[in-house]
């Protein structure tokens, strides 16, 4: 089975350098554009491998492409940023990317600054990632040397400039409108759309904003081909996917697999089932924003077309497991005390509304809770979904509480009717927020 | 146009707006935070969502916040859709979750526009059963009172202040449930707009301190409308009264002029009515004692001894002044005769004034309203520091510079009402903005490229940019390369433009700019552009009494010095202001009669034999002409107590007893009403005809009834004066004007200048506007926003203006001396009110650094300057702006009156007191 | 004052951006970095180097996390909260170094050595519960090994 975004990568905590990054293939998509494969055509392969988005929303890549303006009469300078904020819970994907093979990025944010004739590339990272830090300044450092960066790309007339810009921290930072404020040095507050930031993003110049896993994928398409690419997967959609599990699992951990792969063979062939003495209750299947899948999905494969979506959504890819001997509502308390926090505090039903969501449920692990609150929660899970708000944040927040609502809700009533947490070492776990 | 669908129900809007505005235009009731009708839409507060449908099929639809959604055709949305309706209520409600319950003691209570959507959207039952949270509150100066814990978060406070008004100094700070809106430390907000904030926050977070001094609810307030006295723009605004205190101002909406925002000198200037020196008893000095005390007498003894004393002068004079109404002016005028009428205002406001009309009467170029300029793409500014002399007019140029950079969101079709997402495209990019001065302030940072220098070197850029649009303007000899290189960006600048605009005023007291401004505009007319012209005057009817005519002061000066003349009636007038003081004092010893009407004492009234306690702008009704040439009429809020008239009643009072008993009265002795001052008015010389047309008259009802003045919920109406009759009393009744000094009348559809607050069923708060408008932020229903004197008729050439003055040349010993205004300190009126006499900072003499070190002053220097009879004490600034042989005195306090611009040898008249460290 | 170096430091970092501003995030890291917190007076410093207000300044410097208005201890420990970690028991980990240390998530040691933060997951959920420590991240962190941790910090 291929694994081309980690067959080569540096296990060992290493920095894997532009050398040794050569020695594998690196950097020689770059030989196909010098052979005269255009922007158009470098779009064209990306849309027929069928990429879609690793950052969570799974959008095709090529189709986000073909809204940048193109030709000579387009907007300059056109920006390029990866998305490397990656503060979602449960989620750490691509830190194992950054770590471990850093120019596959570099190489990659190259291949769609060609793509879109975006002169400048920022990397946005989150400033606590302070190893992928240092591994990409040395890598953009050497791909400066080696002039695949600030310097026309042989037979192309090409450049390619890319900073790296470390974040001061703010899970918002993610969503991409907020990181182009981010990235102007300003609070970031998401931006409505439209207008997209293809044809107004950063300093109101046509911007393309993707994932690092994205932005990995794009050297193997481009070196190897589209059909090549689609065969990687078992969905139709193409490609590997790095999936991860974490939580109370033998083995949590990291895999590159085909596109597809069922939640089970994930849990059982390759974090090796639970861990000894805790049962199976339910997943998160990619990061806190997504919505539980429990023992009937796990045989659903885990892509962005196969997951119906009244059951859920893929997002991340990176597993949090909940295990029996964790209490659901104290799991759900502890996602929404994190939504909450980081609710930049723009709009109303996210800023009021998350922060009461995290103190109804402290109110159910003190026991305290009535049915009234059951209802609450309810009308929160209703208004704070999608259309309501005014960025994606607090509708993937309430995802797991809806979901919990639904498979756990008898935990919520035992929790009002025994006055106490069923799991009541972990209630005096939480503290009201202030 | 197009048609939207709401309920089912037809609509026909305005493709260009968004749902909400749209809905509101509809008048239908959609609530709001967030969105603000000048500031468009960012969609944060989620206050406004409905169900939108794809077709008439779609039973579903979604939700979408009207604010955010472009009204276009065929959109079919619903307000009263079960979940739209929920999920407002719930806004409301997380919105309420940490509001405090202290409505029954907050200065917002009963014209907040929380409360107006809490109640509006049925929100209330609290649910949320957990602390709230708290705040710390900020000092925030004289002018605002800060109550954090009311924060609803809407944004508004920080869109107005920095994106809409430039400042700087307040901000949000903190993320999640915790932001936090106020400056960095406690301090003085430092934007001279701040006191919009009062009126933009859509609760009780900002309110305004001066009215919390004497504080009284908006539904115990009886109110009319008024006309800013305090500039020339002449910006709307309601005032507030209540026990014969005036307790605030309001912004009031007129379309064409200031819209929704006033400055904070016309906000907050108003309490010099409620002086406690103001005069309030008609006042006899004892014959030729101009020494002692004045003492009270009755009116009628006080009017016969006046009139007895007029009857037996050897001849009257009679003056002016350009902060009386048009009414009063020509009363006066009526009463001397318009040989004797003199104009309240030096030669050289007259020259300036003169010039400024021929430019408008005779030019093919049109002055442009507030709204026009802040719609002009291109903009040059001559030596007239706006943010200081007419702020409103700074306030609309920060927004004329984003007409250029918002066509790029237009490309993109990012409607205009997008805020935030026009903002992202435009970032800092600025059209063209030129401003010429001597000095600089903030708004300069908002310039194209600024030109500091002498006024005459200014007026040769404004020369030579005509010239350079390519006419056969005259041109300008020995310019320097500089000179002609900015010229010429300039130009191509105002060229490429669609409406360029050209500001000038009278502030730095040169002709030859406002004469070079219009050569440009004319340059531009030629050249096919439609540019318009825009002149700052320095009083609110400045422009109104230039176009009456009449002698300049100097003249009335003579005629009693050559004894044509020995008794004088001053009208509202301080002649120190306007005319060197030993020449005033040398006037007042030679006349035997000196009557003066005015509201509070001053240099003149301390020189008067009578005096004639006249109303203020709130005590009374007028017409008053703008920078513009726009005559707009001011209402009486109330009745004043003592002797306190109107000065034209006093005027046709002296008039009626003045004229022969065997003729018939005539002129302004036959005036009853203020019908008959403005008839009267109408007939005094031509260009005033139209004045007719600006308001009303008395005798219109509405449905057979008159237009109340106080709100249908106006409390303890019969107890207000129980400690003097428990009887009730009759209410004054108003023989003037078709508003009542009552709370019955007719409430409903009225012309706009009878609005006396904006009100309407559910909406309490100052939002209530929309309600008064067909298309938001447009003309109000039945608007009549005043009307414009003086249309440009010239169809051939305009003669070009060719006196072009020589290059500066700083002398040896000598300064020229610029006057300064402040925004705070340099009106007369506004100073007296406590609130902004705390922001009249320390008056200053400003020199550029190379000069300060010629004279060995430091930054900081406390000095004495000797000028024109007057010493005074001044700091010591050092301005990089000024320009090098020029000093800049700031017109405050006594420095108000010198005669500007001046050469002063500064190495002779300043005396170094102490060194500042 | 900005020292030499950090003036140049930050003339590197203006670099990158077509406008002065986008500098804001990084000035905040850079000094803080040199400074250990952001006082009111590095708050001049910047507003000054970059043309803004201090206002504009502490607006962008207070919405973020990592960004420290108030002082911290010499070495600054951050404790993940996020879900992965909570289920491996973190909240175990900051009782024990409440017992030990005497501070809570939010406070410094009295000896100015050590302050505790909460911090959004790390990214390390793989080995969690998970701390960073000066920008070090341990995995696999139990009650017991975390003094163990924490002591080669002094
Ligand atoms: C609250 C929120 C946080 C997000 N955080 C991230 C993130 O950390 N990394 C990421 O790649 N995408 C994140 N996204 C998704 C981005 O908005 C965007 O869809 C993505 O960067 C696009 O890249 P892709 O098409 O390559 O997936 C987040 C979205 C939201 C709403
Ligand atoms: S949903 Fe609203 S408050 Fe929450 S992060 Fe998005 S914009 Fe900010
Ligand atoms: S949840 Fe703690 S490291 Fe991921």
């Amino acid at each position: 089975m291929e694994r081309p975004l980690t067959q080569h990568i540096a296990r060992d905590g290493r920095y894997r350098s532009l050398s040794e990054y050569g020695k594998t293939g690196g950097y020689r998509s770059l030989k196909r554009l010098a052979d005269g494969l255009s922007p158009q055509n470098v779009q064209r392969l990306v849309t027929e491998a069928g990429l879609r988005g690793r950052g969570g929303a799974g959008f095709p890549t090529g189709n986000k492409w073909s809204f940048v303006p193109m030709g000579s009469d387009a907007p300059r300078p056109k920006y390029l940023v990866a998305n490397a904020d990656e503060m979602e819970p449960g989620t750490f994907k691509d830190r194992v990317l950054m770590e471990g093979n850093p120019h596959g990025l570099v190489e990659g944010m190259i291949l769609a600054g060609y793509a879109v004739q975006a002169e400048v590339g920022f990397i946005f990272l989150r400033g606590e990632y302070h190893l992928s830090a240092q591994y990409l300044t040395n890598a953009i450092s050497e791909a400066y040397q080696a002039g695949h960066l600030g310097r026309t790309l042989p037979g192309t007339d090409f450049r390619f400039d890319l900073h790296l810009h470390a974040s001061a921290g703010r899970y918002i930072c993610g969503e991409e409108t907020a990181l182009l404020n981010a990235l102007e040095g300003k609070r970031a507050i998401p931006r409505a759309k439209p207008p997209y930031p293809q044809t107004s993003g950063l300093w109101g110049q046509p911007t393309v904003v993707q994932n690092v896993e994205t932005l990995s994928n794009l050297p193997h398409i481009i070196t190897h081909d589209s059909t090549w690419y689609r065969s990687l997967s078992r969905s139709k959609d193409g490609g590997t996917k790095l999936y991860g599990m974490s939580g109370r699992v033998a083995h949590p951990g990291c895999w590159e697999l085909p596109l597809g792969t069922t939640a089970r063979e994930l849990l059982e062939n390759h974090a090796g089932g639970m861990s000894d003495d805790f049962g199976f209750r339910g997943l998160l299947p990619g990061g806190a924003s997504t919505a539980f899948l429990v023992e009937e999905h796990l045989d659903l494969p885990m892509d962005f077309s196969s997951i119906p979506p009244q059951v859920g959504r893929l997002g991340t890819g990176t597993m949090i497991v909940l295990d029996d001997r964790t209490c659901p509502v104290g799991f759900v308390l502890n996602l929404e005390k994190f939504f909450a926090r980081e609710s930049c505090g723009w709009c109303t039903p996210c800023r009021e509304g998350l922060p009461w969501v995290a103190r109804i449920l402290q109110l159910f692990e003190e026991g305290r809770a009535t049915n009234d609150d059951l209802t609450l929660l309810e009308m929160h899970a209703k208004f704070l979904s999608p259309g309501h708000t005014f960025c994606a944040l607090a509708p993937g927040a309430v995802e797991p509480l809806k979901s919990a609502l639904k498979y756990f809700r008898d935990d919520f009533v035992r929790h009002i009717r025994l006055g106490h947490c069923p799991w009541n070492v972990q209630s005096k776990r939480h503290r009201i927020l202030v | 146009m197009a048609t939207i669908v709401v309920d089912n129900r037809s609509y026909s809007v305005d493709e260009r707006t968004n749902l909400l505005a749209a809905c509101l235009g509809a008048g239908l009731n959609l609530p709001y935070f967030c969105w603000h009708p000048a500031m468009g839409s960012v969609g944060a507060c989620r206050q406004c969502a409905v169900k939108q449908f794809k077709d008439e099929h779609d039973q579903r639809g979604r939700l979408v916040m009207a604010c955010m959604t472009p009204a276009s055709d065929g959109a079919r949305i619903s307000i009263d859709d079960p979940e739209a309706k929920a999920f407002r209520a719930s806004v409301v409600e997380w919105l309420m979750v940490n509001h405090p319950h202290d409505c029954p003691v907050c200065d917002e209570g009963g014209e907040c526009h929380l409360q107006d959507v809490t109640v509006m959207t049925g929100h209330a039952y609290r649910r949320y059963r957990f602390p709230k949270r708290t705040y710390h509150n900020q000092y925030l100066g004289p002018f605002i009172k800060h109550e954090m814990n009311r924060c609803i978060q809407c944004y508004r406070c920080v869109r107005f202040y920095r994106d809409y008004a430039g400042g700087r100094d307040l901000n949000v700070f903190g993320s999640h449930d915790a932001v936090y809106f106020g400056r960095e430390q406690d301090g003085t907000l430092e934007n001279e707009f701040s006191g919009n904030l009062v009126e933009v926050c859509p609760t009780g977070v900002f309110t305004d301190k001066t009215l919390f001094h004497h504080y009284t609810r908006k539904w115990d307030l009886q109110s009319a409308q008024s006309i800013c006295p305090h500039c020339s723009l002449g910006c709307n605004t309601t005032l507030g009264e209540r026990y014969g205190i005036v307790r605030r101002v309001v912004n009031r909406y007129n379309h064409q002029v200031n819209g929704y925002f006033l400055c904070d000198r016309g906000r907050f200037g108003y309490d010099y009515v409620n002086d406690d020196g103001r005069m309030r008893r008609a006042l006899l000095r004892p014959k030729h004692d101009r020494v002692s005390q004045a003492k009270p007498e009755g009116v009628s003894e006080v009017l016969a001894s006046a009139a007895d004393r007029l009857r037996r002068a050897r001849g009257i004079v009679g003056i002016g002044s350009p902060r009386a109404s048009l009414e009063a002016n020509v009363a006066l005028r009526s009463l001397v005769g318009p040989d004797r009428f003199f104009l309240g205002i030096g030669e050289r406001d007259h020259r300036l004034f003169s010039t400024i009309l021929t430019i408008l009467r005779t030019g093919p170029v049109p002055s442009a309203s507030l709204r026009e300029a802040e719609d002009s793409d291109a903009v040059l500014v001559l030596g007239e520091d706006l943010l200081n002399s007419a702020p409103r007019l700074a306030l609309a140029l920060l927004q004329s510079v984003r007409q250029q950079p918002m066509k790029r969101a237009d490309e993109l079709k990012i409607p205009r009402w997008d805020d935030a997402a026009v903002r992202n495209v435009v970032q800092g990019r600025r059209g063209p903005l030129f401003l010429a001065g001597y000095r600089r302030t903030w708004f300069h940072d908002y310039a194209t490229e600024n030109y500091f220098a002498a006024p005459d070197d200014i007026a040769r850029l404004g020369f030579s940019v005509a010239q350079s649009i390519g006419t056969d303007s005259p041109s300008v000899p020995n310019l320097s390369k500089d000179v002609r290189d900015r010229a010429h960006r300039i130009a191509e600048a105002l060229i490429r433009a669609e409406r360029p605009l050209i500001v000038a005023g009278t502030v730095s007291g040169s002709q030859a700019t406002i004469e070079a401004a219009a050569n440009v505009a004319w340059a531009l007319h030629l050249a096919g552009k439609h540019p318009r012209l825009s002149f700052v005057l320095p009083d609110c009817n400045s422009l109104g009494l230039a176009q009456l005519g009449g002698g300049i002061l100097e003249d009335a000066f003579q005629s009693v010095r050559h004894r044509k003349a020995d008794g004088v009636i001053v009208l509202e007038n301080d002649l120190y202001r306007h005319a060197d003081s030993a020449k005033a004092d040398a006037f007042f010893d030679a006349a035997q009669t000196v009557i003066v009407i005015d509201s509070f004492d001053h240099r003149t009234t301390a020189r008067a034999d009578i005096l004639l306690p006249a109303a203020t702008f709130p005590e009374s009704d007028g017409t008053l002409v703008n920078h513009e040439g726009r005559a707009q009429r001011f209402y009486q809020v109330f009745v004043p107590e003592g002797d306190i008239t109107e000065s034209w009643r006093w005027l046709r009072d002296l008039a009626r007893m003045t004229s022969d008993p065997a003729e018939k009265l005539s002129g302004a002795a036959a005036w009853q009403t203020f019908d008959d001052a403005v008839s009267g008015t109408a007939e005094a010389v031509p260009e005033f005809a139209k004045i007719r047309a600006v308001a009303p008259p008395a005798g219109l009802r509405l449905i057979g009834q008159k237009i109340p003045r106080q709100p249908e919920r106006y409390s303890g109406r019969t107890a207000m004066i129980s400690h003097l009759t428990v009887h009730e009393p009759r209410p004054p009744h108003d023989p003037d004007t078709a508003l009542a000094f009552s709370m019955e009348g007719h409430r409903g559809r009225m012309p706009s200048p009878l609005i006396p607050q904006f009100w309407a069923p559910g909406w309490n708060s100052n939002q209530a506007l929309n309600k008064y408008q067909d298309e938001i932020g447009g003309p109000l229903r039945e608007e009549m926003p005043g009307v414009r004197l003086i249309e440009p008729v010239a169809t051939k050439a305009p003669l070009w203006f060719t006196r072009i003055p020589l290059p500066f040349r700083p002398a040896y010993r000598r300064w020229l001396l610029l006057p300064l205004t402040a925004l705070f300190g340099s009106e007369e009126l506004s100073n007296r009110s406590p609130a902004i006499a705390e922001r009249i900072s320390e008056p200053f003499i400003s020199l550029h650094p190379s000069d300060a070190t010629r004279l060995r002053l430091e930054e900081g220097t406390a000095i004495e300057l000797a000028l024109q009879g007057t010493t005074c004490r001044l700091a010591v600034r050092l301005e990089s702006s000024t320009p090098p042989g020029t000093a800049g005195l700031s017109l405050m306090h006594e420095m108000g009156f010198a005669q500007l611009p001046t050469w002063v040898d500064l190495t002779e008249s300043i005396k170094a007191e102490r060194r500042v460290a | 004052m900005l020292s030499d170096t950090e003036r140049d430091e930050l003339e590197e970092a203006l670099k990158h951006y077509p406008d002065k501003r986008a500098g804001t995030i990084d000035a905040l890291l850079l000094l803080q970095r040199r400074r250990g917190w952001i006082s009111d007076d590095s708050l001049v410093d910047i507003a000054q180097f970059l043309d803004m207000t201090c206002e504009d300044v502490d607006s962008v410097a207070t919405f973020y996390n990592l960004v420290f208005r108030r002082p911290v201890g010499r070495h600054v420990l951050f404790m993940c909260d996020s879900i992965s970690c909570w289920i491996m028991g973190c909240e175990r980990v900051r009782e024990r170094l409440h017992d030990h240390y005497g501070v809570d998530v939010g406070q410094t040691t009295s000896d100015g050595r050590l302050t505790m933060l909460p911090i959004a997951c790390l990214g390390h959920c793989e080995r969690a519960p998970a701390i960073m420590i000066d920008g070090d991240v341990y995995g696999n962190v139990t009650p017991d090994k975390v003094e163990e941790i924490v002591e080669k910090y002094r």
